[in-house]
């Protein structure tokens, strides 16, 4: 199979115009004739489905929620880029291009992040014009923070809730397109599969969450902007329902999933407390401004940490990067938080954790100044830990938080199977090897409201497709498919809950696709999960019936599907030997341990062919083609 | 600790229901709420009988599918916080628990502690919202707002929708809901010229919807977990009667 990323040609300025120009149309009147499948409806699908009833299409709208806006875009805190230069201090679309192309460590396509970076200001104007309350200044004008290193402030803000009041903001645009009666929006149901008739994406099978009811819906064309894969780890900063089905689904019916070995591990977490634990918790990054991280510098130190005095406290980042220190980048702080913690010398109960200290800048500059900038994250600190962030060090660990890798998309967001599209997280387009601070809600939006609404009508232009109801054999096959192995699992009556075998999955992948990777574990991992997924299928216990609300089935069924995935996790990793971003391969690292890149064999993206259950998938490669920026080391000493 | 909980079983929305007794034992002081039912949860699985349904997903406090009534209050004792964000530690060992779903008239149970808020998806549909379509908008810095009324806008703006202002209210009104989007948007350039439609839409939805009228009990102010102020129920009823007034 030959990848063909559909990039325009010409300077790389004019590739996005001259696309737009070159694409094809569909006459107003006739936009009404076709009908879009939309399935999830966070940023990027809750967008897009506004966008597309905008235009005249009709649209159906899928989420497992029992509202779009309860799609986990919400819960992101810091805040969206975009190049507006509002402050002045030099920043441009050509930056922000760069300095995203970089972030990702050289291991993400020119010409969509340039685009990104080009759409990134008709994002803030359209929010700001649907009545996102974003920060303003005394005049009035929208407020900026620098965010994630980054060297010029160009991070729109709302409080520590940007990704609330976005996703708000997409949410009010499509609950007005449902009122008009242009978009058919179904809560509460969950894509099961996806449906294809010769070869061309026509439609999906879902499970109305209520009543258990399997139903099929027909489109021209399909969207799926259902998120990442973070939960495949068990513990992430993720939403609970977060889960890979969709994609997967996809993946098994011949779209090809690119980079999953790249995800994000945040270093800002509050630690695990214990067996119980259902998820861990992200703290902002913006602590990292004026707590100072450190550990103790003997193992085994138990005493509590005012009792340790400075000279026998280890500030491992300032340490290591001086000239970052504390600031240093998400990879590299997540990394170095383990290693001390694996020589043994980190705190919390589980000896997993490090302090994030903010003694020294309360009495720098006061206590009240502190409670100012992150009052609120102190708060929500001590609701969870109990512990007072502003007598005692706080405790803090990475956590898997989001994730670069997703389905393979061309230029127009289509996926390797004709018409179906994938926006937001599950795409892999944007973020190369490691995603910048405040990026991800750009790219969402980016997604749902200026790239999909131009290139769906070039997909839809090129024919009209027969109707093929939704009685024709192929959706009745994936519907009685879905059956059967709801069936199944009700049918096991083994001895293990789904969450155990989440779990124990989980740590798996954790501990071999985590924060650093090595070919033995990659290949302790491959072949422990088929036994794992074995167990599954024999000693499963699911209980209560499939014609009602049953989260038991929903679980079983989204731990199978990772169960399934994590091993072409372990594949891409495996098969990826450098590192690069967040992918950290422990045999390929500088004497000063730090990534070592290889430019020359894997300055391409790996996408990944499905070949059967338990069978190694089939790797292809697209190469990325740099013609606009060199090709550098990330350096933050 | 241990912890006697009596929790609220209900097969449909036309099952009568009934409150069943169980036993946590083990429990920790740093488990959050949810993740004690969890707890119980699987032990139930594993004796074959079915997991108490509820409604949950980021627990972080912020999307608002969290719900539960606790001992009588919706989302617990604690102020400003979610049921995903309460922790056992504010508990005492061998506490007995009263755990129910949201009650109100328009938000029927679907099952055990799930109940139906689809109500707000009507009323929101019905005018929460600009009309703006994407490509329309202008510089975002063309139209300046005073800091005074983007911070008013975002204190309304930070409600999360998971109504416990309605479940807590004496006659089931869903007024601190909409009058945190009436007031986010009317205190808003952006939102005057559908200013009056807006009130009168969405305050006409949540009466057809079955929610209750304002007595002024401010038990809503009191069960928010983002602390949304009464002062824009206060709000809403003046921009209701100046709406009702001018209306063509």
């Amino acid at each position: 199979m030959r990848l063909e990323s559909g990039i325009p040609s010409g300077p790389l300025k004019d590739k996005w115009d001259k696309h737009r120009f070159e694409m094809k149309l569909i006459n107003p009147a006739n936009k009404r004739k076709y009908s879009i499948i939309v399935v999830g409806t966070g940023l990027a699908g809750g967008a897009a489905a506004a966008s597309f009833a905008e235009l005249g299409y009709n649209v159906k709208a899928f989420t497992y929620n029992d509202s779009p806006r309860r799609a986990h875009s919400i819960s992101a805190q810091g805040g969206i880029n975009s190049a507006k230069n509002y402050q002045n201090d030099g920043d441009s679309i050509w930056r922000l291009f760069y300095d995203t192309i970089k972030g990702g460590d050289f291991r993400s396509r020119e010409a969509n992040v340039y685009r990104l970076a080009q759409v990134s200001t008709n994002i803030i104007d359209q929010c700001v014009a649907q009545g996102v309350p974003f920060a303003r200044d005394y005049g009035g004008l929208l407020a900026n923070r620098s965010f994630g290193g980054a060297q010029v402030a160009r991070t729109f803000y709302a409080r520590g809730q940007t990704g609330q009041q976005l996703l708000l903001g997409a949410y009010s645009a499509l609950s007005r397109m449902i009122g008009a009666g242009k978009v058919e929006m179904h809560n509460r149901k969950e894509m099961m599969d996806i449906v294809l008739i010769d070869g061309v994406a026509r439609g999906i099978v879902t499970r109305d969450l209520t009543n258990g009811k399997i139903e099929s819906f027909e489109a021209d064309a399909i969207c799926l902007a259902t998120g990442g894969y973070g939960n495949v780890f068990f513990l992430s900063t993720n939403a609970q329902a977060c889960n890979v089905t969709a994609a997967f689904r996809a993946y098994k019916k011949g779209a090809l999933f690119a980079n999953p070995c790249y995800t994000q591990i945040h270093p800002t977490c509050i630690p695990v407390s214990g067996d119980h634990q259902s998820k861990l918790t992200l703290m902002s990054e913006s602590l990292r401004n004026d707590g100072r991280i450190w550990v103790p510098m003997k193992k085994g130190d138990n005493r509590p940490p005012n009792q340790i005095p400075e000279n026998e406290r280890d500030y491992f980042l300032e340490r290591k990067y001086p000239s970052f220190g504390n600031l240093s980048p998400r990879d590299i702080s997540s990394r170095s938080a383990q290693e001390v913690c694996d020589e043994g010398r980190g705190v919390s109960v589980t000896g997993y954790g490090v302090y994030l200290d903010f003694e020294d800048a309360i009495g720098r500059l006061g206590k009240e100044t502190i409670e100012e900038r992150y009052g609120n994250l102190f708060e929500m600190y001590e609701r969870i830990t109990g512990d007072d962030p502003y007598s005692t060090p706080m405790q803090i660990y990475p956590a898997s938080h989001y994730t670069m890798g997703g389905l393979w998309v061309d230029y127009n967001l289509m996926s390797t199977i004709p018409g179906l599209h994938v926006l937001g997280e599950a795409n892999f387009s944007d973020h190369g090897a490691n995603r910048l601070g405040a990026s991800a809600l750009m790219q969402g939006l980016a997604d749902g409201y200026f790239v999909i609404p131009y290139t769906i009508a070039n997909y839809l232009a090129q024919g009209k497709l027969d109707k093929a109801g939704t009685d024709h054999p192929e959706f009745k096959k994936a519907e009685q498919e879905v059956k059967e192995k709801i069936n199944k699992f009700l049918s096991i009556n083994g001895k293990r809950t789904p969450t155990s075998f989440h779990r124990e999955l989980g740590q798996l992948v954790w501990d071999n696709v985590g924060m650093g990777r090595n070919e033995a574990g990659l290949r302790k991992m491959l072949e422990k999960i088929p036994a794992i997924r074995e167990e599954f299928w024999d000693n499963l216990k699911v209980t209560g019936r499939s014609e009602d609300m049953n989260m038991v089935i929903e679980k079983a069924g989204r731990v199978a599907d990772f169960l399934e995935f994590a091993e072409i996790m372990a594949w891409d990793a495996l098969e990826r030997e450098e590192s690069c971003g967040a992918h950290f391969r422990e045999e390929h690292q500088t004497e000063d341990g730090e990534a070592l890149r290889d430019d020359e064999k894997f300055s391409h993206v790996a996408a990944w062919e499905y070949k059967g259950v338990g069978n190694k998938p089939l790797r292809h490669r697209e190469e990325l083609e740099f013609e606009n920026v060199k090709l550098a080391v990330r350096s933050y000493k | 600790m241990k912890l006697t909980l009596h929790i609220w079983r209900q097969k449909d929305a036309n099952d009568k229901g009934i409150l069943e007794t169980h036993i946590a034992d083990d429990v920790s002081e740093d488990m959050s709420f949810l993740e004690m039912l969890d707890v119980l949860n699987e032990d139930l699985i594993l004796q074959d009988k079915e997991p108490v349904t509820f409604d949950h997903d980021c627990r972080e406090g912020i999307c608002g599918t969290c719900s539960l009534t606790i001992n009588g209050r919706p989302h617990g004792h604690e102020k400003a916080t979610t049921t995903c964000q309460l922790h056992m530690r504010k508990f005492t060992d061998g506490e007995e628990i009263f755990i129910e779903p949201f009650r109100a008239k328009a938000f029927p149970v679907i099952k055990d502690l799930v109940v139906d808020r689809s109500p707000f998806e009507r009323i929101m549909q019905a005018g929460g919202f600009i009309s703006i379509h994407t490509g329309a908008a202008q510089d975002a810095n063309a139209l300046p707002i005073s800091k005074i009324n983007a911070e008013l806008a975002m204190d309304a703006a930070a409600c999360i929708g998971c109504g416990a202002c309605v479940a807590a209210c004496p006659n089931g009104a869903a007024m601190l809901f909409v009058s945190a989007k009436v007031s986010q948007f009317a205190l808003l350039p952006q939102g005057q010229p559908e200013r009056q439609k807006r009130a009168l839409a969405m305050v006409n939805k949540m009466d057809a919807e079955g929610f209750g009228a304002c007595t002024n009990h401010y038990e809503c102010e009191a069960s928010c977990p983002k602390e949304v102020s009464v002062r824009f129920i206060a709000k809403l009823n003046r921009e209701f009667l100046g709406a009702s007034l001018f209306e063509h």
